[in-house]
């Protein structure tokens, strides 16, 4: 077996007998630890010595054997009762705590950053030096970050939470917050860091498996799959930013559009409409349309109307904005947008600036957008989005 | 997000605080340090020498000319900063008045995101 296929089996298998060791033990902290330790003997003895009949029996004798391991040391040093008795045999586990173990990751308890980076290392399976890359800090920052999340899951107890629907959210919210950070990185040169997007469509699917009816479980995976489908013609070869409505949408990868449509039309069969299947159904509007010109730009603006009445929030008003211009002219977006000017979150907000940058453009008004456009281009903390901005800017000085 | 947390300095006011007041500084910056190590925050942290340590490279034709002495003719020098990545602009605000600086009048602390970061940053 190739090193890659034995990464995507240590991958497939290691939440699930993580899952079943917390189940089994409690000790979230010390199941993770010796979890990864036998992912890392796996790394370095299947290659050589081929993988074992049962991958998942093995890494579950190996993560048992070392928990054993640990508490027994723990037991000498402090001499006391072990939770874990040395004498239990492993076993392989029966039943798919995957679910569990992202509830226990997405703990109230810890902050966004701490739970997309424990549920990439314990559920997604990276290393903590594939994290830190991907975030771009250094791998002893994001140590300690994840060392710290485990402490918090500790302290609040270290075993399974009864999963309900709160916690769900919470686990939709991370997994849509890992995505975002894949696809257009908050900061920095690079725009979109692929790896990350691909591992929380990844992630998704897995809940998605696991829980096929969940119509916001089946919305994100819908919006992941429709937006990273346009992932390819997003920039231009020399890292430009290039607009909806002016990238090639024969590039749009369409076995991705043909699957997220399908996830979107499913999720919106639901009974309640949450915001992930309306999300879905605007990025599918936007996938329907075989030209820029020839989108359904009133279902999209009906669609926001709904979602900014069960979530209301500045970004969809944002968002609503732009489709009523199309609707209605530049004006009417413009009044739109004239309406979160005294919302605090939005105050130099450079999504705003550049949205109503470009309605001033398209109603004529070259020096307001040409100023609302530089203003823009100081406002964001993208580089690309900077060098768009401005290249905007520097079109209608012309 | 990734923030430069930077130290504004005045020589004069650093020279008139009382020994016991700069300790207490020092002692402030370390407990700061081991706290955002600790919370996986910090990326790195530099203090820099006196600014009459400074030197200023200018290159007019072919030759640099250096002139000794700080760029800035200002009584605040940057003394130092910390690089930290923290949940958004609110945290960071948050960590910054935790440094003992933020405190003293004629100390500048000054929070500001980070657009662009390249280098071995474990280095």
């Amino acid at each position: 077996m190739t090193e890659p296929a034995i990464e995507d089996l240590l991958r497939e298998f290691a939440p699930q007998v993580l899952g079943a060791l917390v189940r089994r033990h409690g000790r979230f902290e010390d199941c993770e630890d010796a979890m990864q330790e036998a992912v890392l003997a796996a790394t370095v003895q299947w290659p050589g010595e081929g993988v074992p009949e049962s991958p998942r029996a093995w890494l579950t004798t190996v993560a048992s054997r070392r928990l054993v391991d640990q508490v027994r040391s723990e037991q000498a040093r402090r001499v006391r009762e072990a939770a874990v008795s040395a004498e239990t045999p492993p076993e392989v586990p029966d039943t798919d705590d995957t679910l569990s173990l992202l509830f226990l990751c997405c703990h109230p308890a810890l902050t966004p950053a701490s739970q997309t980076a424990l549920t990439l290392r314990a559920v997604g399976g990276l290393t903590t030096a594939e994290i830190a890359r991907a975030f771009l800090v250094p791998e002893a920052t994001m140590a300690a970050r994840i060392s710290r999340a485990k402490q918090r899951i500790r302290a609040a107890g270290g075993s399974f939470p009864p999963p309900g629907p709160d916690r769900l959210t919470v686990v939709l919210h991370v997994l849509y917050l890992i995505f975002n950070e894949g696809y257009t990185a908050s900061s920095g040169d690079r725009l979109h860091r692929a790896d990350l997007a691909r591992e929380a469509i990844r992630l998704t699917r897995l809940v998605h498996a696991r829980l096929p009816d969940d119509s916001e479980v089946t919305g994100l995976l819908a919006l992941m799959l429709l937006t990273d489908a346009r992932r390819n013609t997003r920039t231009t070869a020399s890292g430009d930013l290039v607009p909806l409505d002016e990238q090639d949408r024969t590039g749009w990868d369409r076995a991705q559009v043909t699957e997220g449509m399908a996830l979107a039309k499913a999720s919106l069969a639901g009974t309640a409409l949450g915001p992930y299947p309306l999300q879905a159904a605007i990025a599918a509007t936007h996938a329907d349309a075989p030209t820029a010109a020839g989108t359904d730009w009133r279902q999209i603006h009906a669609l926001y109307l709904i979602l900014e009445r069960i979530a209301p929030n500045p970004m969809v008003t944002l968002n609503r904005a732009i489709a009523l211009a199309e609707i209605d002219g530049p004006a009417a977006g413009l009044a739109l947008l004239a309406t979160l000017d005294g919302d605090d979150r939005m105050a130099g907000h450079h999504r705003l600036l550049s949205v109503r940058a470009h309605l001033l453009e398209r109603s004529g008004d070259r020096a307001a957008a040409h100023d609302c456009y530089r203003r823009a281009a100081k406002a964001t903390a993208s580089l690309a989005e900077q060098r768009h901005l401005e290249s905007r800017a520097r079109r209608l000085r012309r | 997000m990734r923030f430069l947390i930077s130290l504004h300095i005045n020589p004069a006011v650093l020279d008139a605080l009382t020994e016991e007041e700069k300790a207490a500084i020092g002692d402030g910056h370390g407990k700061f340090m081991e706290e955002i190590k600790a919370s996986g925050e910090l990326i790195t942290t530099l203090a820099l020498a006196d600014p009459s340590q400074a030197a200023v490279v200018s290159v007019r034709g072919a030759a640099p000319v250096v002139t000794d002495g700080p760029y800035a003719e200002a009584k605040e020098f940057l003394g130092g900063f910390y690089l930290v990545d923290c949940e958004d602009r609110e945290r960071a605000v948050a960590l910054a008045a935790k440094i003992p600086d933020a405190a003293i009048e004629g100390l500048g602390v000054e929070v500001r995101p980070v657009m662009f970061a390249d280098g071995n940053l474990d280095a």
